[in-house]
């Protein structure tokens, strides 16, 4: 792999940080290099340390590592945070003139440059454009050709005129001339360029894009770190495709608006993350029984509660899992890479439709607001497909009539799969609930019945674990003894990490999970292996424990869920019959 | 089609299991008179019911519907009519699921203007859980929960969603089934939130507000000095705490519905076999 290269720009939040590193990253990637990006930041508007973080390499990168070449300081707090990841030789780019800077300590070893940031950029047209002087002053020292930095200007200030763009162009030439000029240091780094075609896209970007090419037409959602950002990503784009967002008063109506939506006939989805997915588990139970298909994506962070809300964390795995009461089948998706975000975005829908029923697509904060680089086939739409699984039309409904003339959206079948009849089907017409319902979907506690539809909606887990491919991504030497098991966004990392090990003598064979539920099993690996260990960002080990539970010994189980208790005569014999077809087996 | 539908045919093979009396009898035929006489039929409507003795109304009416979860019916409705511009919506539920649990949802979905009607069967009393007190119940109303009275004044309605920017307000009764279906049909006709507050009696556990209570204190804006396109005549009808009325209080005629003044108008539900045509686009943007 040839060498990457480790820029930051970091100040306080408010000073513009996030756009003067997403020019950086772009200039990058349109030169054709990749791109790995993250941020450093706190949950408040202004003041607080922030940083923007770039790693770039002509090589695949998806991962950050603790180094940094090259740090543009805006405040002295920020050579502070970063001293574990600054090293000997590092460049510190700051301004000397500005008042907080006046006496700041280089540490030892490394390169300060002082570059009067604020009045080379006033000469150029205004101090707002002091960190396109240091982004100039950046490019000398990495010997990165100006002209892409041209390049991302462009794409960042066109709306406002060209002589916005000119009067940025000249602020990075007066940085760039000045490190020329003004230093004499070789810096030894050589950020060449490529013919390569990149696209810079974070997680959240992904899943909106996903929803967009699925064929979503409706989203509501209520902002909430860090899943505004889908919201934000759709709104403006969405309708292009004759799509709509309703930012909604909260996240109970957000679902239950998508919830609308889905009931007539759109595909709809909602983001959150942890808290906003505690308000819409009291509607996620009548979703699953009114077998409306759903996308319901929960990008998390660090909880409980309010947590951290701008930290990592992978803590939400239970809560999707098992969150609402009673028993109701959902589906769970962990997309493991940004480019993933998209594909299982488009897989989330198509599957909540084939099933009718809600699935989870789960990123996490890491992922949502990374932004990563790839060649544009990457999102190939041609080959994005849209299933809309059992839709009945005017020509088919006649098949799924109850005998008194009813249309049967809960229909009892093989497959548990019933028909959908979108709104304005003619002899439609029927009632979707949350009460346990019959085949026409009206109220019943029949035991029969109940215990008839139980089986139907557990039975399209089934057939879905046997019609869908649910297998995980293999990597690491395949004959290992040693297995590494993840989800979720750590994927990157572990790819990189798998290198280090090898280097080191240490052979893994790595599986990353994107499917939690249904999810492949994995316990003739886990048995196969000398040693097993499953990486996650939580405390606990959520995803630990469903492996471990996948490979445990099972028990017999005796199960009534009719709405009736159980009586000691009818017990006592589903016990008998259970011991005795035990000992038969 | 739509001209052979009578009201019949929106009523389901179900019974109501509501008790012999129940105000909501009478709110429900209603709609469903108001919903064929304004040329809909039960594969074009969509009804979403709360949860309550109002919210079985999903079960006996005949039409594509939604038996939700408590408070949220509002926002289901505002879906499906983005989604489906083109089928009536009509949300009903109770006091407690509107004023109460869903009352954060009314003042929202009064300012989206959605192009629906919302009736609210207000009987002043949570009746499927035995008679506690509801968000509409009176001041000194002795219940099982409240055994002095709520001691907080009850929920005015239209004053919030006058407050809210309503464009459509109206109170009916249920037992003046002319007076009642033309009202609905009103809302139904309105470009924008159409939202009724119908008085159905509770015979069980209400004997304040009674049939006869309403019949001797209503009084109809309609025979009234009252101009409903005037904010001022409304606010005077809905600050009077001393009378109780029927019919439209206020209704501004300039009304854009919320998916007119968003540009949505095509039927979400029809979509291409791939990604949208264009959605190359997308990534192009990422460059």
């Amino acid at each position: 792999m040839a060498a990457d290269f480790n820029w930051a720009v970091g100040g306080e939040a408010g000073d513009g940080i996030d756009s003067t590193g997403k020019i950086f990253a772009q200039a990058l990637s349109r030169a054709g290099r990749h791109v790995f990006t993250s941020k450093d930041f706190a949950s408040r508007i202004r003041g607080g340390y922030t940083a923007y973080k770039v790693r770039t390499s002509v090589d695949k990168v998806q991962s950050v590592v603790d180094r940094l070449d090259v740090l543009i300081a805006l405040t002295p707090r920020t050579i502070e945070e970063n001293l574990d990841e600054l090293h000997e030789g590092s460049v510190i780019i700051y301004d000397g003139e500005r008042t907080t800077m006046q006496d700041v300590e280089i540490p030892e070893g490394m390169i300060g440059l002082d570059v009067p940031l604020k009045s080379l950029a006033e000469e150029a047209g205004g101090a707002i454009m002091r960190n396109v002087v240091a982004l100039g002053a950046a490019c000398e020292v990495a010997e990165f050709p100006i002209e892409n930095l041209d390049s991302a200007l462009e794409k960042r200030f066109k709306d406002k005129g060209q002589k916005l763009v000119d009067n940025n162009k000249e602020a990075a030439r007066a940085g760039q001339s000045y490190v020329a000029d003004e230093y004499d240091h070789e810096f030894d780094y050589d950020l060449e360029t490529t013919d390569e075609d990149y696209v810079l896209l974070n997680g959240d970007e992904a899943i909106g894009m996903g929803a967009i090419a699925a064929g979503c037409r409706f989203y509501a959602g209520y902002p909430i770190t860090p899943a505004t950002d889908v919201m934000t990503y759709l709104t403006g784009r969405i309708e292009r495709y004759g799509g709509h967002v309703v930012q909604a008063e909260d996240e109970l109506s957000a679902i239950n608006m998508a919830l609308g939506a889905a009931r007539g006939g759109a595909r709809a989805m909602t983001a959150t993350s942890g808290p906003g997915i505690d308000l819409m588990t009291e509607t996620f139970g009548l979703i699953a029984t009114s077998e409306t298909p759903l996308v319901i994506c929960n990008v998390m962070r660090s909880g409980p509660s309010t947590g951290m809300p701008t930290k990592q964390e992978q803590g939400d795995l239970n809560q999707m899992l098992y969150g609402g009461h009673g028993e109701v089948p959902r589906f769970v998706l962990a997309p493991t890479t940004i480019d993933e975000c998209f594909w299982k975005t488009v897989e989330a829908f198509n599957l909540a439709e084939k099933y009718q029923l809600p699935v989870y697509l789960t990123a996490d904060l890491s992922m949502a607001v990374t932004e990563q680089t790839f060649s544009p086939e990457t999102f190939d739409m041609d080959e994005v497909e849209v299933d809309r699984g059992n839709v009945v039309d005017e020509a088919t409904i006649d098949d799924h009539m109850s005998e008194s003339g009813g249309f049967q959206p809960h229909e009892i079948t093989d497959d548990g799969i019933s028909p959908r009849a979108f709104p304005g089907t003619a002899d439609g017409a029927h009632m979707s609930t949350g009460l346990e319902h019959d085949e026409q979907g009206r109220r019943t506690e029949d035991t029969e019945m109940r215990v008839a539809q139980v089986d139907k909606r557990n039975r399209k887990v089934e057939t879905a674990r046997e019609r869908e491919d649910w297998s995980p991504r293999e990597f690491g030497d395949e004959d290992a003894d040693d297995l590494v098991i993840t989800w979720g966004s750590n994927e990157g990392a572990l790819a990189e990490a798998v290198d280090i090990l090898d280097d080191e003598g240490q052979d893994v064979r790595v599986l990353s999970v994107p499917y939690i539920f249904p999810r492949p099993d994995l316990s003739a690996d886990v048995e196969a292996a000398e040693t097993t260990v499953v990486v996650e960002c939580n405390e606990q080990g959520q995803f630990a424990d469903l492996v471990e539970h996948d490979v445990l010994e099972r028990v017999d189980r005796v199960n009534k869920y009719n709405g009736v208790r159980y009586k000691a005569d009818e017990l006592a014999a589903e016990i008998k019959s259970t011991l005795e077809a035990g000992a038969e087996a | 089609m739509s001209s052979d539908i009578r009201f019949t045919d929106f009523k389901s093979d179900k019974q109501p299991t509501w008790c012999p009396g129940c105000g909501d009898f009478g709110t429900m035929n209603g709609m469903m008179k108001a919903l064929a006489e304004t040329g809909n039929d039960p594969d074009n409507t969509f009804v979403v019911a709360g949860i309550g003795c109002s919210g079985k109304i999903g079960t006996y009416m005949h039409s594509y519907a939604l038996h939700g979860v408590h408070g949220r019916a509002l926002p289901v409705g505002t879906g499906v009519k983005m989604a489906r511009p083109d089928i009536e919506v009509m949300v009903a539920g109770g006091d407690g699921d509107g004023y109460s649990i869903g009352a954060g949802h009314f003042v929202h979905a009064v300012r989206r203007n959605v192009d629906m009607t919302y009736v609210v069967m207000d009987n002043r009393i949570y009746g499927l859980t035995k008679g506690q007190a509801s968000p509409t119940s009176r001041e000194d109303f002795e219940t099982s929960t409240s055994p002095e009275g709520p001691k907080q004044p009850p929920v005015n309605p239209h004053a919030l969603a006058l407050a809210s920017g309503a464009t459509f307000i109206a109170q009916s009764f249920s037992s003046d089934a002319l007076r009642h279906q033309e009202i609905i049909q009103e809302a139904i006709e309105h470009d924008g939130f159409g939202f009724v507050n119908v008085y159905s009696p509770c015979v069980t556990f209400n004997d304040v507000d009674t049939y006869d209570y309403f019949r001797d204190s209503l009084v109809d804006l309609k025979e009234a000095d009252h101009d409903p396109t005037s904010r001022e005549d409304a606010k005077d009808v809905i600050l009077d705490n001393e009378k109780e009325h029927q019919g439209v209080i206020y209704k501004d005629e300039s009304s854009v519905p919320y998916h007119e003044q968003h540009g949505v108008d095509e039927d979400m539900s029809v979509i291409p076999d791939g990604a949208p045509e264009g959605a190359t686009d997308l990534v192009r943007e990422f460059y």
